[in-house]
């Protein structure tokens, strides 16, 4: 399945590599995000094992032997992003070096078997084996299939871009610039032996792996998972951001209160309520005042008199207020989020160098 | 050559011959074992090979990679840019040159780029040539059959020829992968993998994703080291042929040892780099240097590019 150069056209190899920009993007910052500094070597030698694992030939029955690509194995014990990123280092190193595979064809073949493979044969293993027991037979059937419709669905989506070159680029006289032929003779050439033999030699390879590993190495099986636990154990960011969110949806609502709120009275409001003023209290309360303080410009307070009746709302009261208000709201805001962020950086940054020192 | 000596002779073709009399009954098959083994004896073979040229002092070992890289990658897009197959002949005459020029026995050459995958596209675009399947002006009629000729619910048209659009089309699809093999046979065999690697940051890739290719590269190795000790010692202790079931069983639980070994030893690879200083951020040194030389070698061929992609502009 790998393409070598000269059958796609430029215009469909480089969009292809764009194609894959973001998708490395991605799997990149997954694979950071869930493996920190543990990723190179893991990946490495993932990537490693998949450029091997390629050279095995495998019997079939009837006589042929075929190589399996194994990725959807991979993607099953150290994550579909990772393979994502293992896959496409090996396709690179066999391109580069030992001519499998064209250099400008490179994002078409990682697109092929370095993204579309893996990431197909991982979801449907999960879909198929969810609430499966470890040892039963449901999730060596499961990875199979996940193996077999994620190698079918890749080899279709190169039959696509093989047929697209035959029936899009021509010369004047209608000669082939490209690949010669149109998705009517591409995806039956190209399907017919990946359904009947490649697939199968991907699905029974990957099906003899999982149930070796299930015999023999259960824990491997499950040491994505064990990633993604570390990884959510952290401290779960979404459900934090949607709820500061809504808060800060409901700040304006502070607009229509009157008063201040309870506990945060100034010492003239205490001396209305409770008739004096605590002496210590008195002692300090002119040490500090806030560079807005009440949240309003000084000038807003001059005529904000504090004339209205208590308890009532008064509209213009609002408008006047209301810029100052806000503009205190997100100084504020800015200010706390700040802080937050850089302690937060600080704290993970000694943490993460404690992680590497362990 | 001289690199079978450095393998032991079981790896080498010569030794598979044996090793096939008896690992399967059937001499016409080749056992799944033994045509895994010479897969694999055949891919270090190489991968010597290649460094033995890339140390050799010659013109395309004496460029500056990031420069060499540059050029040949412009190169390549040119191949796949034209549209005339009789302008990407010139274009394969200087990678001949460039051959030449970096002393890798022509003969040599020629074969390990024609040998695969030429051949293989030459199979893949024969059907092409025939009316049937490309519409075509016809060049030369192989049949006429005087009337119309179906198959089921294909029609075949009135005659069997070979059309002008096919073979020029055919034409060109061979000078294009043969060149683009070319290209890329000639980068890989005069530098050496390490700076090749190290020269891909010209085009800003990650340094986690050079450090990463580094190792795999590295862990390639060992890991088909392993695989050839896994089937070393079973092929050892054979008597008499296995069945293809067999076979099969052990490729498989082989690839499932190596996938263990591998994710543990990942484990402490990772470990043996933290107490080395490794933080998450590599480093990567290198000490390439452009000089006048490699500039000019870039000017020349930007300048057949040139030549080129106007002449094939001009013939449309």
């Amino acid at each position: 399945m790998h393409i070598p150069d000269g059958y796609l056209s430029p215009q469909t190899a480089g969009g292809l590599w764009a194609m894959m920009i973001p998708v490395w993007y991605t799997a990149g910052y997954k694979v950071r995000k869930t493996l920190s500094a543990r990723q190179a070597p893991l990946v490495a030698i993932a990537a490693a094992f998949s450029f091997v694992i390629m050279m095995f030939n495998l019997p079939l029955p009837g006589g042929t032997t075929g190589h399996a690509v194994g990725g959807t194995i991979i993607a099953i014990i150290i994550g579909p992003w990772a393979a994502v990123i293992a896959i496409s280092v090996s396709l690179t190193i066999q391109a580069l070096f030992f001519g499998d595979g064209g250099i400008l064809a490179l994002g078409a073949n990682c697109f092929n078997i370095g993204f579309v493979l893996p990431v197909t044969g991982y979801y449907t293993y999960r879909l198929l084996s969810r609430g499966a027991a470890d040892g039963s037979p449901r999730r060596w059937f499961a990875a199979g299939t996940g193996a077999y419709l994620g190698l079918n669905l890749a080899a279709l989506i190169t039959a696509v871009e093989f047929g697209l070159q035959g029936d899009l680029f021509k010369a004047a006289d209608g000669s082939a610039l490209y690949s010669p032929y149109g998705l009517s003779t591409a995806i039956p050439a190209m399907m017919i032996p990946h359904l009947a033999v490649a697939g199968v030699i991907e699905a029974v390879a990957t099906s003899l792996i999982y149930v070796f590993l299930q015999r023999n190495n259960p824990s491997l099986l499950h040491s994505y998972d064990g990633i993604k636990a570390a990884a959510t154990g952290r401290i779960q960011l979404k459900p934090l951001l949607i709820g500061m969110a809504l808060l800060l949806v409901c700040v304006p609502l502070g607009l229509l209160a009157t008063g201040s709120a309870w506990g945060e009275w100034g010492a003239d409001e205490i001396q209305a309520d409770v008739g004096y003023v605590p002496a210590g209290m008195d002692r300090y309360s002119g040490l500090w005042t806030g560079i807005l303080p009440d949240y309003a410009f000084p000038a807003a307070e001059e005529a904000d008199t504090g004339e209205e009746p208590a308890g009532a709302v008064s509209l213009e009261g609002v408008r006047e207020s209301a810029p100052a208000y806000i503009i205190s709201g997100v100084v504020g805001l800015a200010l706390v989020s700040g802080i937050a962020w850089f302690s937060a950086r600080l704290l993970t940054r000694r943490a993460r160098k404690k992680e590497q020192l362990d | 050559m001289t690199e079978h000596a450095a393998l032991p002779d079981w790896l080498t073709g010569d030794g598979r011959k044996r090793s096939r009399d008896w690992t399967t009954g059937d001499s016409r098959r080749q056992s799944a074992v033994a045509g895994t083994l010479l897969g694999l004896s055949r891919l270090v073979r190489d991968s010597v090979f290649s460094e033995k040229i890339a140390a050799r002092p010659g013109l395309l070992q004496g460029l500056d990679p990031r420069i060499k890289l540059v050029g040949m990658l412009s190169l390549l897009v040119t191949v796949s840019l034209l549209r005339n197959w009789y302008l990407i002949v010139p274009l394969y005459g200087l990678t001949l040159v460039m051959a030449a020029a970096s002393r890798i026995s022509l003969k040599l050459y020629i074969r390990r780029v024609w040998l695969f995958v030429p051949i293989f596209a030459a199979i893949i675009v024969f059907p092409s040539l025939f009316n049937i399947v490309r519409p075509g002006d016809p060049l030369w009629v192989i049949w006429d059959f005087g009337h119309q000729v179906t198959l089921g619910p294909w029609s075949l048209g009135t005659t069997l020829a070979i059309t002008s659009q096919g073979v020029k089309g055919a034409i060109l699809l061979i000078l294009r992968v043969v060149t683009s093999v070319s290209l890329g046979v000639l980068l890989a065999l005069t530098t050496r993998w390490a700076d090749l690697l190290k020269s891909l940051r010209v085009f800003y890739i990650p340094r986690v994703f050079v450090l990463v290719l580094s190792m795999t590269y590295r862990y390639i190795f060992l890991l088909l080291a392993m695989a050839e000790d896994i089937f070393t010692a079973r092929t050892s202790r054979m008597v008499g042929p296995s069945s293809p079931r067999e076979d099969r069983r052990f490729i498989a639980s082989s690839m499932g040892t190596l996938l263990g070994k591998s994710h543990a030893f990942s484990e402490e690879v990772y470990g043996a780099m933290v107490s080395r200083g490794y933080n998450g951020e590599p480093v990567i040194s290198h000490s390439f240097q452009a000089r006048p030389a490699d500039w000019f070698w870039l000017a020349s061929v930007a300048l057949a590019i040139a030549l080129v992609i106007g002449g094939d502009r001009l013939l449309g």
